[in-house]
């Protein structure tokens, strides 16, 4: 193992060679805003909350993809990145229907979390109020597209950790979204292990455990990590 | 094979032409209107008046006067200079003109002037055989000189010579960004040997674009032959043509054009009976704009949803399933032969210090002769819109010119003599693109005019990321509330601020691209937002109160 030494807010930092700059900063106890970076599966760059300033390079880069390198200088803050942060959150609360006081995930969410920590208090761009579905086809679980932020990570997990590969995208732009199978009701996807990998991966209240009603549900993140860990370090203890 | 055997296949085709050619269009444009027909007719005219010994009618690609389709030119192997050119040609009208050749009556068509500027002041590199050759028979490819260029590469060359030879040309990527060809290729050479792949970039999405679409259809094997010595050049023996299914004539050449040069040995395995192996494949895009970008253009060829992932890693060192990738745009690759054919040093002479050779591009919007140019890189707008354009028709003036569709931007009238190039054309805001250039006349708004790229820009991202996603949505209704006239300062304000964000912030080229026609025409026209402001509802109470 390499160890590269880099700065991050002018603090001096070690990390082992290959991590990505999130990692490092996270070791370093910096935290960085995300919403498509799931412990344990593969990271996309999509949510665009991670970007970071680096010395030398004129573009915003995603801490979650970029690996750390020898003499690296980073700024994961600064009032123009803490802008666009807080943009990117009203935009997501403006194309989605987020409406908390009904909503499963109340007060155990990361969408909440992050428009807390960007200090966003209301959005300053038109509320698009789409007309989304809710599938509750399956006997287990449900989908309030209107809660989806199209972070990916139901498609990573069920693809990468189950092996199910259930979930994908389709269409594009404001149209796109997550579908189950062939674009079919989740109810109707045999190759659904009811696993709730998904459940647990989702950031916002769009999956969830039927039953739970607002503010019940529990999400083992964990879970995912450990098997991840589990399957690649033959580690079986949590 | 020998070179002398390849010259020899040249001579026999060149022979096998007949005296005086009839090129008829044959391609999309003119196809549409019944140019097939015009060919049929001719042909029968060439059959009544037995004219089959020294005449024949030929099926060729576009001749680039697309609006006055179909097009049909006569060439005399004896006196080459003079040709005749007829436009808007019926079918009805073949007869006639089959029949002046022999001295029996005028020509009862159109005829349009060969010297006109439009035609004189091209410079045809990539298009040279468009509108020349019939695309469909490779024989015709070989008489021009076609393949000799691979052969020599193979025979001649070693792999390293032909990077250095595109290198020294000093050819950029004809795809828009316009990224030194030569240091793309080498990038791709130096990576470990092992399975490479060549990709040849044939999505063009731009609204009004259709140059790929052209060359394509008028000259498909000069740029299997550019894939070939690409292959050569960085040690990869499998290329694939992404072609968006909209192109359907475009496909249909490619694929005979792929099936004849495997029989002659000049595509697949041991090519020219040297070690070299070069397949190619077609893969067609089911047409989205995003996929013009290299790593979803990769993502789709690999037969996944056609989304773009954060680069680096570059498709250089890891593209097509993870190997090394090199992707080119048609007409990059259209210009690879004739470099490797007339040395680097001859392309170098041609342009301007930065930007050498020629470029493509489609004229269109308000103005006289709309079509495909191709022009010497240096050539100023001014020449390119009033001489061969002849200027927009009627009593308007010429208010600005779009270049780079929706990732590029507006140029006013007063920049009219920037010489084209990479580096003036973004100085001014906009860029080279893929080729668009749309005229635009005093009538036209150029709030709208943003407000329609933002349009296009909504529906065509693949919605990854959030920026662009959302951003270009909210853009487009901010430019729509602007034109209902309903907009304020603070709009436009939030309007400019959106711009900023969604081109720092996004992912791909698509996102960071897609404010660039807000942001040159607020820079060039700012009065034309301006006037379109209402006055602020808080402000006016606060004066009401006051
Ligand atoms: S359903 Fe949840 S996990 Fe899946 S994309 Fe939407 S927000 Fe992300
Ligand atoms: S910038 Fe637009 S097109 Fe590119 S990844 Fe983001 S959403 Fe997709
Ligand atoms: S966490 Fe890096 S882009 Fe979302």
């Amino acid at each position: 193992m390499s160890v590269v030494t880099l700065k991050i807010n002018d603090i001096d930092v070690a990390a082992e060679a290959g991590k990505t700059v999130l990692d490092a900063a996270r070791e370093a106890g910096i935290r960085i805003p995300t919403l498509c970076h799931l412990d344990g599966v593969s990271d996309v760059g999509a949510c665009r909350l991670c970007l970071i300033e680096i010395k030398g390079i004129p573009k915003l880069l995603p801490a979650c993809v970029t690996e750390v390198s020898e003499g690296m200088e980073v700024t994961t803050h600064t009032p123009q990145l803490d802008e666009y942060r807080r943009m990117t959150v009203e935009m997501l609360f403006s194309e989605g229907n987020h409406v908390c006081a009904v909503c499963v995930a109340n007060e155990n969410c990361e969408l909440q979390d992050v428009a807390i920590e960007v200090g966003m208090d209301h959005s300053r761009f038109t509320y698009r109020f789409p007309e989304r579905g809710v599938d509750i086809s399956h006997p287990q679980f449900g989908i309030d597209h209107n809660r989806c932020i199209l972070c990916t990570r139901c498609v990573r997990v069920c693809d990468e950790i189950e092996g199910a590969h259930v979930w994908d995208v389709a269409g594009r732009g404001a149209a796109a979204k997550v579908v189950t199978g062939l674009n079919q009701p989740w109810g109707d996807v045999e190759a659904c292990t009811a696993c709730g990998k998904c459940v647990d991966a989702c950031p916002t209240g769009s999956i969830f455990r039927k039953g739970s009603t607002a503010s019940e549900l529990d999400r083992d993140r964990g879970k995912l990590e450990f098997l991840v860990k589990a399957r690649e370090e033959n580690q079986w203890t949590r | 094979m020998e070179r002398a055997e390849l010259l020899e296949q040249a001579t026999v085709a060149k022979q096998a032409q007949k005296r005086i050619r009839i090129h008829c269009c044959t391609s999309t444009g003119c196809q549409a209107s019944q140019s097939l027909d015009v060919k049929k007719q001719l042909d029968n005219a060439i059959k009544t008046h037995n004219l089959g010994d020294t005449v024949e009618a030929v099926g060729v690609g576009c001749m680039g006067f697309c609006g006055q389709g179909p097009m049909v030119e006569i060439e005399d192997a004896d006196s080459p200079a003079e040709k005749k050119h007829y436009q808007k040609v019926t079918p009805e009208q073949a007869e006639s003109i089959i029949g002046s050749l022999n001295g029996s009556g005028e020509a009862d068509a159109i005829e349009g002037d060969p010297n006109h500027p439009f035609f004189s002041r091209q410079l045809l590199i990539v298009r040279e055989h468009s509108g020349r050759i019939d695309p469909e028979r490779i024989d015709e490819y070989l008489a021009v000189g076609g393949y000799q260029a691979l052969h020599h590469a193979i025979y001649e060359m070693s792999p390293a010579d032909v990077v250095q030879e595109i290198t020294q040309s000093g050819l950029r990527g004809r795809g828009g960004a316009g990224y030194p060809t030569g240091l793309k290729w080498a990038t791709v050479a130096k990576m470990p040997p092992g399975q490479k792949y060549i990709i040849c970039n044939a999505d063009e999405g731009d609204p009004g674009a259709f140059m790929d679409r052209s060359v394509l259809e008028s000259d498909p094997h000069r740029i299997l032959e550019g894939m070939a010595i690409a292959g050569y050049a960085v040690g990869a023996t499998q290329g694939y043509i992404y072609v968006r299914a909209e192109y359907p004539l475009a496909i249909t050449r490619l694929q005979k054009a792929i099936q004849q040069a495997k029989r002659k040995h000049c595509l697949g395995a041991q090519i020219f009976d040297s070690p070299v192996d070069f397949t190619i494949e077609i893969r067609v895009g089911a047409g989205a704009f995003v996929c013009g970008e290299e790593t979803a253009l990769i993502a789709s060829v690999e037969g996944g949803r056609g989304n773009p992932r954060p680069r680096p890693p570059y498709p250089a060192v890891s593209g097509l399933h993870g190997c090394p990738t090199l992707i080119n745009n048609v007409e990059t690759l259209g210009n690879i032969s004739p470099i490797i054919r007339n040395g680097a040093e001859w392309f170098a002479g041609i342009g301007t210090e930065r930007s050498k050779g020629t470029k493509i591009f489609s004229l269109t919007g308000k103005i006289r002769n709309n079509g495909l140019i191709e022009v010497p890189m240096g050539i100023t707008l001014r020449e390119i819109v009033e001489e061969m354009g002849g200027g927009v028709p009627g009593a308007n003036n010429v208010k600005a010119i779009q270049t780079g569709g929706p990732s590029g931007g507006c140029i006013p009238d007063r920049e009219l003599d920037t010489p084209v190039d990479y580096d003036s054309l973004r100085e001014l805001g906009s860029m080279m693109g893929s080729g668009g250039m749309v005229v635009m006349d005093d009538d036209t708004s150029m709030v709208q005019v943003a407000q329609f790229y933002m349009e296009f820009c909504r529906g065509e991202t693949c919605g990854k990321c959030i920026p662009c996603r959302a951003g270009t949505v909210q853009m487009y209704q901010l430019l729509t509330k602007l034109l209902d006239e309903k907009a304020t300062k603070r709009d436009l304000d939030r309007l400019k601020e959106l711009c900023g964000m969604v081109q720092a912030t996004s992912l791909c080229g698509l996102g960071q691209t897609a404010p660039n026609p807000v942001l040159s025409t607020l820079h060039y026209f700012e009065q034309e937002y301006l006037d379109l402001l209402q006055p602020d509802p808080i402000t006016v109470a606060a004066a009401n109160r006051g």
